[in-house]
Order: C-alpha cells, then sequence, then structure tokens
C-alpha cells in the first residue's frame, strides 16, 4: 500500500476552509504533546492559550484590540499576496505609520481636536504607503526583489523609530527615557464602551474586512488582482499592466499596515517608544495564510492569533511559561497551513499493492 | 588614537562580525542550491540554546558546539521537509521558522537563565593570547579562527569540488540537473542542514563567547543582517568575508556613536545619530541589491532557483 497524489481538475473548497480549522486544532493537539513530554502542563497551556481568553469575558477587549491591527495588516497583504506580490515588509510600514501620525499630532500642538485626529489617520496610511513604494519603485524600475527590500526597510524604520523617540521627539518631562509624551485626550481615538480599552480602530477592523470582500468580489481592480496572480500571461494579454498591479499591491499593503498602526497608536498605547513594532506586522502574514487570503478569513483568523497573544499571557502567570512561547504556536499554525495547501490542489489516494509482485 | 584603543577596537569589531560571518555563509550555501530561508534569526537562536545546554550538560564547550549545530541543523530541517516535500512557500515558511525558534529558544531556555557554563580557554599558548599585542591574532574564541577557516573553505568547496558544482547546478537549473540524475532534493536538503548547522554556530557565539550566558533573544536581529550580508555580497563567499567585516564595523561605529565616542576627537561624526550607522548594513544591501538587479551584470547574481519550488515534470 502506499499513498499517491492526484491533481484535482479544480481547486477544493472544502480543503480551502477545512484545513485552517484542522491546522488550529493540529496544533493545540501537538502543542500539549510535545508540551507535556518537555515537563510542563500541556493540557492547562494549551486550554490557556487558546480558550482561556474566548471564555474568559474579561480578556475579549484584550482580544478585540490585539485583533484590530493583524486583521487590518493582514487585509492589505491577502491582496498583495493574491497578486504574487510578497510584501514582508508590514511591520516597517505600520511603524512609519505610526510615525507619519505622530508628526501631524506632534505639529498640531496640544489643543487640536477632532479634524487633526482624522488627519494624523490618513497620514498614518499615507506613512505606510510611502514606505511600501519604495519596494515598488525599485521592483518596477528595475526588477530588485521587494521580499528582500521590504524586510530590510523593516529594520530601517526601527532605527528611524529610535532615532526620533530617542531625539527630536523625546518627551521633555519623560525622565529621558526614550519615548515620544503621551497624546492629549482630543487625539486618542474615542473607545466605544465606556470603561473598556475596545477603541473605534477594533470597529473599523470589523468593517473592512466587507469592504475589501465587496472590492475583491465585485471590482475590476479585484478581478485583476485575481487574474494577474493566479494566470499571469492571461492577464498579460487581457491587457492588465504588470507594474500597476505591482503599484496597488504594495501602496495598499503599505497604507493598510501605516493605517493600523496610526490605529494602534492614537487608540491603545497613546505614545510612540521602542517597543512600539511589536511584531503585529510579521504576524499578519500568519494571518493572511491561514484567512486563506479571503477578508472574511482574515478576520476570523486575526481573531485567533490574537486569542493566542493574550493567552499566551495568561499561560505566562498560569503554567509559568514565557511570553515568547505563543509564538510557538502561531508558527505551527501557519507550518501547518502551507503544510496542508497541497491538499487544495491534489487528492491523497491510498493504492492497494499489486497482487502479482509487480514493481511499483 | 591610542594603540590600546585601536587594539580593543579590533578586537570588538571581531566579536560582532563572528556571528554574521558564520550564519551568512551558511545561508550563502542554502541560497546557491536555489532555497531562499528566512528562518536565520530562528536557526541562530535555536542554536545558542541549544549550545548552552549543551555545554551546561557536558562541562565541555566543544560539545557545546557540536549542540548548537545540531540544534540549529534541526530545526532547519523543519523548513526543509515544509518547502522541499510539500512545496510550502519559501518566504512564509521561513518566516515561521524564525518565529517558532525564537518561542521555542525562550521555552527551552527558561531553566537556564541566570546559569553559568564553562568557556573556551583560549587554543594558544597564553604568553601569546594575553599578550597585550599578540592577542590581536591569538587572543580570539577558537570559533573565530572556525569562521575565518569556513571562508576558504566554502569558496573551495563551491567553485573547485564536484559536489560544489553539482550544488550551484542544482540552485541555477534545477531541471537540468534532475535530467542528468542528480537528486535537487536531496541536494537541497544537504544545503539547508549545512546553514542551519552554520547559523547555529553563529547564534551559539552570543550564547558561550559574548555574554556568556543564555538570555531570550540574545541574537537580536542579527539573523537578518547575515541574510543581508549574503544579498549584499552579491553570493560570492570573497565579498561575503570583506562585506561582514563592514557590517562588523558598521556596529561598532554604532555602539562607538551610542558611547558619546567621536565627542572628544570626530566632534563632526558626533553629529550623526548612532541609529544612522545602525541602518546603513540594510540600506547599503538594499542599494547593492538595486546595482545588481539594474545592471544584470556586477560579477554577482542571485541563483536562477532562489525561492521558487521544484516541481519535476514527471
Amino acid at each position: 500500500m502506499r499513498l499517491k497524489l492526484e491533481k484535482r481538475p479544480a481547486p477544493s473548497t472544502f480543503m480551502l476552509i477545512a484545513t485552517p480549522i484542522a491546522s488550529v486544532l493540529l496544533t493545540m493537539l501537538i502543542g500539549m504533546i510535545v508540551f507535556d513530554a518537555i515537563g510542563i502542563n500541556g493540557q492547562r497551556a494549551v486550554v490557556d492559550i487558546f480558550l482561556t481568553p474566548v471564555l474568559a469575558s474579561y480578556k475579549w477587549q484584550d482580544v478585540a484590540v490585539k485583533a484590530a491591527p493583524l486583521i487590518i495588516i493582514a487585509l492589505g497583504l491577502s491582496i498583495g499576496n493574491r497578486a504574487q506580490i510578497w510584501n514582508i515588509g508590514a511591520e516597517g510600514q505600520y511603524v512609519l505609520g505610526a510615525l507619519f501620525a505622530a508628526a501631524v499630532g506632534l505639529y498640531a500642538g496640544p489643543d487640536a481636536g477632532a479634524a487633526t485626529l482624522i488627519l494624523m489617520i490618513l497620514a498614518g496610511i499615507i506613512g505606510g504607503a510611502a514606505w511600501a513604494a519604495i519596494p515598488a519603485l525599485l521592483k518596477t524600475r528595475w526588477d530588485v526583489n521587494e521580499i528582500l527590500t521590504s524586510l530590510m526597510l523593516t529594520y530601517v524604520s526601527f532605527q528611524v523609530l529610535g532615532f526620533l523617540v530617542g531625539g527630536p521627539w523625546k518627551d521633555p518631562n519623560g525622565r529621558n527615557f526614550p519615548a515620544t509624551a503621551p497624546l492629549p485626550e482630543g487625539l486618542t481615538l474615542p473607545i466605544l464602551f465606556p470603561g473598556s480599552t475596545v477603541h473605534l480602530g477594533v470597529a473599523i477592523a470589523l468593517i473592512l474586512p466587507f469592504l475589501f470582500w465587496i472590492l475583491m468580489s465585485r471590482s475590476v481592480f479585484g478581478f485583476q488582482i485575481r487574474v494577474v496572480g493566479s494566470a499571469p500571461h492571461a492577464a498579460r494579454h487581457g491587457g492588465f499592466d504588470a507594474k500597476q498591479t505591482i503599484w496597488m499591491a504594495l501602496l495598499i499593503g503599505g497604507g493598510m499596515a501605516g493605517l493600523a498602526g496610526a490605529l494602534e497608536f492614537t487608540g491603545s498605547l497613546k505614545a510612540i517608544g521602542l517597543g512600539f513594532p511589536s511584531g503585529y506586522g510579521f504576524t499578519a502574514i500568519i494571518v493572511a495564510f491561514l484567512g486563506r487570503l479571503h477578508p472574511i478569513g482574515c478576520l476570523i483568523a486575526g481573531i485567533v492569533l490574537a486569542i493566542t497573544y493574550v493567552g499566551g499571557q495568561v499561560a505566562q502567570t498560569t503554567v509559568h511559561i514565557p511570553n515568547s512561547t505563543a509564538g510557538i504556536f502561531q508558527a505551527m499554525m501557519l507550518f501547518f497551513i502551507l503544510a496542508s495547501d497541497i491538499l487544495i490542489r491534489y487528492r491523497v489516494r491510498v493504492i492497494k499493492a499489486k497482487p502479482s509482485g509487480a514493481q511499483a | 588614537m591610542s594603540p590600546e584603543f585601536a587594539i580593543a577596537s579590533i578586537v570588538t569589531i571581531i566579536g560582532l562580525t563572528t556571528p554574521i560571518l558564520l550564519a551568512g555563509l551558511g545561508e550563502l550555501i542554502t541560497e546557491k542550491s536555489g532555497v531562499l530561508n528566512l528562518g536565520v534569526e530562528g536557526m541562530m537562536l535555536m542554536g545558542a540554546i541549544c549550545g548552552f545546554a549543551a555545554t551546561a550538560a557536558t562541562f565541555n564547550p566543544w560539545l557545546g558546539v557540536i549542540g548548537a549545530a545540531a540544534g540549529g541543523a534541526l530545526s532547519s530541517m523543519l523548513f526543509a521537509v515544509l518547502v522541499l516535500q510539500l512545496n510550502s512557500n519559501q518566504v512564509a515558511t521561513g518566516l515561521a521558522l524564525s518565529i517558532f525558534g525564537t518561542g521555542l529558544s525562550s521555552l527551552i531556555g527558561q531553566s537556564f537563565t541566570g546559569r553559568i557554563v564553562p568557556q573556551f580557554g583560549s587554543i594558544f599558548p597564553d604568553i601569546l593570547a594575553k599578550d597585550p599585542i599578540w592577542k590581536l591574532l591569538f587572543g580570539y574564541s577558537p570559533l573565530v579562527y572556525f569562521a575565518l577557516i569556513m571562508v576558504p573553505l566554502t569558496a573551495w568547496f563551491l567553485k573547485s569540488t564536484r559536489a560544489g558544482l553539482i550544488l550551484r547546478a542544482v540552485g541555477e537549473n534545477d531541471h537540468s540537473a534532475h535530467s542528468i540524475g542528480y537528486s535537487v532534493i536531496g541536494v537541497r536538503y544537504a544545503a539547508i542542514a549545512f546553514g542551519g548547522a552554520l547559523a547555529g554556530i553563529g547564534g551559539a557565539y552570543f550564547s558561550m563567547v559574548i555574554t556568556p550566558m543564555w538570555a531570550e533573544k540574545m541574537t537580536a536581529g542579527r539573523g537578518w543582517i547575515a541574510l543581508a550580508l549574503v544579498v549584499f555580497a552579491g553570493w560570492r563567499t570573497g565579498r561575503l568575508l570583506v562585506g561582514a567585516y563592514f557590517f562588523g564595523f558598521l556596529m561598532w561605529l554604532e555602539l562607538f556613536a551610542k558611547a558619546n565616542g567621536f565627542g572628544d576627537s570626530l566632534p563632526i561624526l558626533q553629529e550623526i545619530p548612532s541609529q544612522f550607522w545602525a541602518a546603513m548594513p540594510y540600506v547599503m544591501t538594499i542599494v547593492a541589491l538595486t546595482l545588481i538587479s539594474s545592471r544584470g551584470n556586477v560579477g554577482a547574481s542571485a541563483p536562477a532557483c532562489l525561492g521558487k519550488p521544484f516541481l519535476p515534470s514527471t
């Protein structure tokens, strides 16, 4: 008996939806086994990381606030990935978005109001898009690999941030700590439920997936992205400009990451310090894959990944594992989803050994 | 500039360079076979903790290095199975390996935090290794010499051996290599494992030589610099060595600027923020990559199959 892969006539919709769910469940199962094997209470760890944030209602606001940037960034990235444009520098675009927003806020002064806040958010989108425009320019002009340039620019962005918050933008009343002054009340995003941390950005993150869904399924642009990604030759014959697609994919990815950075800054953190880049831009890549590059998938996957972040903090106190352990689970989900990709296009057939001793 | 200062600076630069040189050499071999592994940071951290743990268990830093190489190579196999056997996307899989290695090393390392392990003795007699001048040549950790020996070995391997030729053929034209009977997948497994092993030893330089202690995320992003280095070097071994020391020099400038070192002698340089130097390796890499891509030929180019899955037509 042996296994054989057989190409499916059309990609399997069932597998497309079933494999992400199976990936999450397998991650929980394998995580439990491995943790038990190394002497940590695996069941408790998995329950705390995946279920406690869902079951304990006081954790919901943390999940919502963490999910918002992941969803928003993943939406932008999945457009690029669909067109086979690999922007892996969302983390840097997220940082630039926050910095652009902060620049507007700083120069508007302490008495600014809602109009300035809106400008800050727009500046965030522009900042993220501008940072992504560098790989787009290099790619369209000289065919420079966008994977490497967008990644390198992320590490440049950390230094830009370090310079600004440690120098010109340092809070004069901050005891020499490298961070900006906290935003004045008028420049922070409104809170949706009084007494909680759930800010307007969460609502934006809930609405945007549906807008993207309409954009991708109903517009010529959405069609263009899908065709360029799945059938580049047909796209060229159909008159879709490859360079334009590269620009749009990167600008939208960067703009969304910039938006997420501006919202995180004005809604959640209210000041930018050295710890501002927290890895959302990288985790959002997992979200995009787990969500199968579909806007609604990104919404659900963003919530799942946010749960593991919050759950990681729970497990830190209950089973005493480091906070970054959540990364093991996040990476495992991506491993499984990548491994299962093959099931969408291929069918696994079990072939019984031939009776007459024929060689396979 | 006093001679003591010059000697201390050179010693620092060599210390900063060694880990990225090791990880860069490993990644060079991996990429030459046509595989882009973005998991260097994760493999370095796995090497750092495995090297530390192996030293703690055996009280022998040499066995520690073997542990580090094994830790890096084993974690790279996770990546290898996915991209080679299941044709998964190399970019996403490599990123996942970085996240995974960061998390797993923190988890394993938890019980080693604050512990101290035996260090390498010097391999040269003290009269040379401890001499204020001669230590410039003889006073380093064995890993420094190991990294330097690996450079000509790697160059020789790629250029003059049959195995090196096959490796390059697999990276430049996998289908041709396959059709004349070489195992593309087998070669890539070996190249990925080698890359993982060297990244692991590079990571162990942090936990066994520099500090020498274990701390979470102690490689502090050097895995990404090592990736940049391979590109900056245009996939050439000789340029990788030069580039590694150039990047090491930039990292030293960053430390020096942070310590306000230019203030007395070169006030103009002091005006430049330390972050400028820290960003330089990445900026230079983007510039170098643009030059390579736009000229098509500055004596260097990426392996033709880099990042693409191998799908035999049969």
